[in-house]
């Protein structure tokens, strides 16, 4: 059983930002060494704490539910904490995602990022009085939505998208994400109007359908096919035929 | 000095925060401050459920969820906190409902329940394995549909009081390192738990007790610290959760026999017994020799479920044991271990989550606190599975209500304090001077999880406690002397995990002294010196107060809140 573990020397490429003290971004190599099971992030965390204190990441629950750690990983947008170092080869190289105000280091400036997820108005629009109790929704209603309720909102879809890096005005994966999230569940009135702002310039249709959104997404969530869901209800200007 | 005033200044965004704003942000100015982005927060982790007793799938009544709240905290509950918190339960859950909360739905459309640790009744709300994920993220939307306004990444280091009143905090901006003077009418404490201060530990890397810690060294007592929950199933070595709903759906304990053996412990609730009484299960398997390899952990199967059912109920947490440690729990059983998981403990409150500073419930009025940093007290020694979400959604609830109805309405900005940031600064400034310090953050914290882990975790007795509360004197004596590699200004996470690791050994201080100072046994404490409950000495909360003294807090008790049930022996 995989339980012990065998350290083993790892090398990491590091791409450094430091603001403070140098105006450009430059690479940096660690050797560490990685106990059989290390994630990325405790790989990070004991370069931070043994070696350099001045690397700047964001981590947190350390185990991929909060978000915080996605970052450019051997060229794709991964959670530090949902990788395990023995799966990444001797060499591995860690950057900042793209598309992103760098502050330093890995961290990102998320801000405009949730400014865009604002815009499609992510929560539960339904003025009709509310019952005494729950409302009802049948476990077929209520799964017709439940891919979408899985995201974390860490930027990973939205940070491998060609169409952001392209246009960083447009509006995102994470964003259609979490409005695909309310225009699919039967107890929510605000369809029409989000569909009306993602039928616009900078909405749905800059997807290209790439598919780097759902290889990214840490929580397996079928993007590519959330969005396109989105595109047919505009079309049809209905969410049944989506 | 960076100035900001409002009406209402709460600090932390997870579940228990947000909810408070919920009930403020449509008629006062209010402002959340979170040392993440709020959806970081540890809310987010709770996998299992929200109990509540809507009787959807057979009879229940909130009497039955107050006494299995009762009995599972071994009666150190107060039980006119849990009869409020059994009772609204079942409108809070409506209104997460009414937000958009897409929990499980039972054939004729209402919520699902289900089983989950001790008791027989299924009462837990759940959205698959991450109900705590579906209900951060629903207060998240709620906050932006009424335009909460957020100052995401400031970490709180010290709280205001003036005049017997609070009155601000002051916070660091992680991004430029300046300091901020949050003037306020009202403040709520939401700041989460310390669990990081052991080493095997559920909890996120920002749970470090940091408004207990500031709370405390300004004078207000922490309750009950002593009572700190270790989850049974953490997995082996890395201490993530794998939520009692594995156990609820039916998962077994197995031991290196292939035993389960807690049948032989508790025959009535089997695997799910109070997680107390699991722990110690666990605990004493493995020193009779009986865990896996003779090591310190053993198994947690629900291969027998089958795959569709582990598919549909337990996606996440299976997804853990594959990711972590490569185990598929389809075919083979996953190696877990007890894991340091909640605060039964923390800032003393009364029922309207108002911070009450002594062994009379006196007010300290405008400041309030809710969710796992703060002791109303309803988990008393030992925290019901379910009842943390439960805990964040009533008290966030009343907090945030008790603001807006009774104190805004008479209460005046109280001045701040002469120079208010100064402490803080010092604070800063000190951490951020290097001279000849030689000490390195890393081996402090080390130290500090490894002993705490050894001495103050699921058995401990008076000797072990006592090195525990003088290795917490030497550890205080030492932090002064860390050295810090970052001394930048821009994003110094290094800078925020020192001032963590500061709060952490207050939180630490105060466990331990309880711990030493309760002989008896009692829920989540076990004393292997005084193995017996013991109600006519400790039937009574631990009141933790600072002291000068490195490693003695000055303790004082106060009454349980009796009433409706007699304490009786805890039997599963």
């Amino acid at each position: 059983m995989p339980v012990e573990s065998h350290p083993r020397s790892v090398q990491l490429r590091v791409k450094r930002y430091q603001p403070d003290t140098r105006d450009k971004a430059y690479w940096q190599e660690f050797q560490v060494q990685a106990e059989g099971n290390d994630r990325l992030v405790d790989v990070l965390n004991k370069i931070k704490w043994e070696q350099d204190g001045t690397l700047t990441f964001r981590r947190s629950c350390v185990h991929g539910v909060c978000g915080s750690d996605a970052m450019r990983v051997n060229g794709r947008n991964r959670l530090a904490c949902k990788l395990l170092v023995q799966d990444l080869g001797a060499r591995i190289s860690v950057e900042p995602m793209l598309g992103f105000p760098v502050i330093r280091d890995l961290v990102v400036d998320m801000d405009p990022f949730f400014d865009k997820y604002e815009k499609v108005k992510p929560y539960l629009i339904n003025d009709e009085p509310e019952p005494r109790t729950e409302r009802l929704q049948s476990p077929e209603q209520r799964e017709r939505y439940d891919d979408t309720t899985k995201c974390i909102l860490c930027g990973a879809c939205t940070g491998s998208c060609p169409s952001v890096w392209a246009n960083p005005e447009w509006v995102g994966p994470a964003s259609i994400v979490n409005a695909h999230r309310f225009i699919f569940d039967s107890r929510d009135r605000g369809g029409a109007e989000r569909l009306q702002i993602l039928g616009d310039r900078t909405g749905v249709w800059r997807c290209r359908t790439i598919f780097n959104c759902s290889e990214a997404c840490p929580r397996g969530i079928h993007v590519t096919d959330a969005i396109e869901e989105v595109k047919r209800a505009i079309m049809y200007g209905s969410t049944d035929s989506a | 000095m960076n100035y900001h005033k409002f009406d209402v200044v709460i600090v932390g965004a997870g579940g228990a925060g947000l909810m408070s704003a919920m009930q403020l942000a449509h008629n006062s100015s209010i402002a959340v401050i979170s040392k993440l982005y709020p959806t970081r927060s540890h809310t987010g982790a709770a996998q299992g459920g929200v109990a509540a007793a809507l009787g959807n799938l057979e009879e229940d009544s909130w009497k039955w969820h107050m006494f299995d709240t009762v009995k599972g905290g071994d009666y150190l509950v107060d039980q006119d906190a849990a009869e409020i918190l059994a009772r609204e339960a079942i409108d809070a859950v409506y209104d997460l409902e009414h937000w958009g909360l897409p929990f499980n739905r039972t054939p004729d459309g209402k919520i699902d329940q289900r089983r989950f640790g001790e008791g027989p009744v299924r009462r837990s709300c759940y959205a698959a394995d991450r109900t705590g994920h579906m209900i951060l993220q629903t207060m998240f939307q709620q906050s932006v549909k009424n335009q909460v306004n957020f100052f995401n990444e400031y970490m709180m280091l010290d709280l205001l009081i003036n005049d017997g009143q609070a009155c601000g905090v002051v916070a660091l901006c992680l991004r430029d390192g300046t300091l901020h003077v949050f003037h306020a009418k009202a403040i709520v404490l939401a700041t989460g738990g310390y669990g990081r201060a052991w080493r095997i530990t559920s909890n996120a890397l920002a749970c470090t007790g940091d408004g207990m810690a500031v709370a405390y060294r300004r004078g207000i007592p922490l309750e009950d610290m002593e009572m700190f929950q270790f989850h049974p199933t953490g997995l082996y070595k890395v201490g993530i959760l794998l939520s009692e709903a594995a156990r609820g759906e039916g998962a077994y304990l197995l031991n290196s026999e292939g035993e389960r053996f807690c049948v032989r412990y508790a025959p009535t609730l089997e695997e799910l017994a109070p997680r107390d009484m699991v722990s110690r299960f666990i605990y004493d398997e493995i020193r009779e020799g009986r865990g896996i390899d003779g090591k310190d952990y053993v198994y947690l199967s629900v291969a027998h479920l089958g795959k569709e059912k582990i598919d549909a109920k337990l996606p996440d947490i299976t997804d853990f044991a594959r990711n972590y440690l490569g185990v598929e729990p389809y075919y083979e059983p996953v190696p877990i271990q007890p894991t340091a998981h909640y605060a039964m403990g923390g800032v003393p409150t009364n029922v309207e989550g108002q911070v009450v500073v002594d062994e009379r419930n006196t007010v300290l009025p405008g400041l309030y606190a809710a969710g796992e940093v703060a002791c109303v007290s309803v988990h008393g020694a030992n925290r019901l599975g379910t009842n943390s979400l439960v805990d964040l959604i009533v008290f966030g609830r009343r907090a945030g209500k008790h603001i807006a109805a009774k104190w805004l309405p008479e209460a005046e900005f109280a001045p701040l304090p002469a120079d208010a940031e100064a402490f803080a600064r010092e604070q800063v400034e000190s951490l951020l001077s290097n001279g000849k310090k030689k000490e390195t953050q890393d081996a402090l914290r080390q130290e500090l999880r490894d002993e705490m882990m050894e001495k103050a975790g699921v058995v401990r007795d008076a000797t072990i406690l006592t090195d525990m509360r003088n290795k917490i004197a030497e550890l205080k004596q030492r932090f002064r002397e860390i050295r810090l590699m970052d001394t930048s200004r821009t994003f110094n996470t290094e800078l925020m995990e020192v001032i963590e690791l500061g709060n952490l050994i207050e939180c630490a201080e105060a466990t331990v002294a309880g711990a030493l100072a309760r002989e008896e046994s009692r829920g989540g404490h076990y004393r292997a010196d005084f193995p017996a409950r013991d109600d006519v000495n400790f039937l009574r909360h631990t009141l933790a107060y600072h002291t000068d003294r490195p490693g003695e807090p000055e303790l004082r008790y106060k009454p349980v809140v009796l009433g409706t049930f007699e304490p009786k022996e805890r039997k599963y």
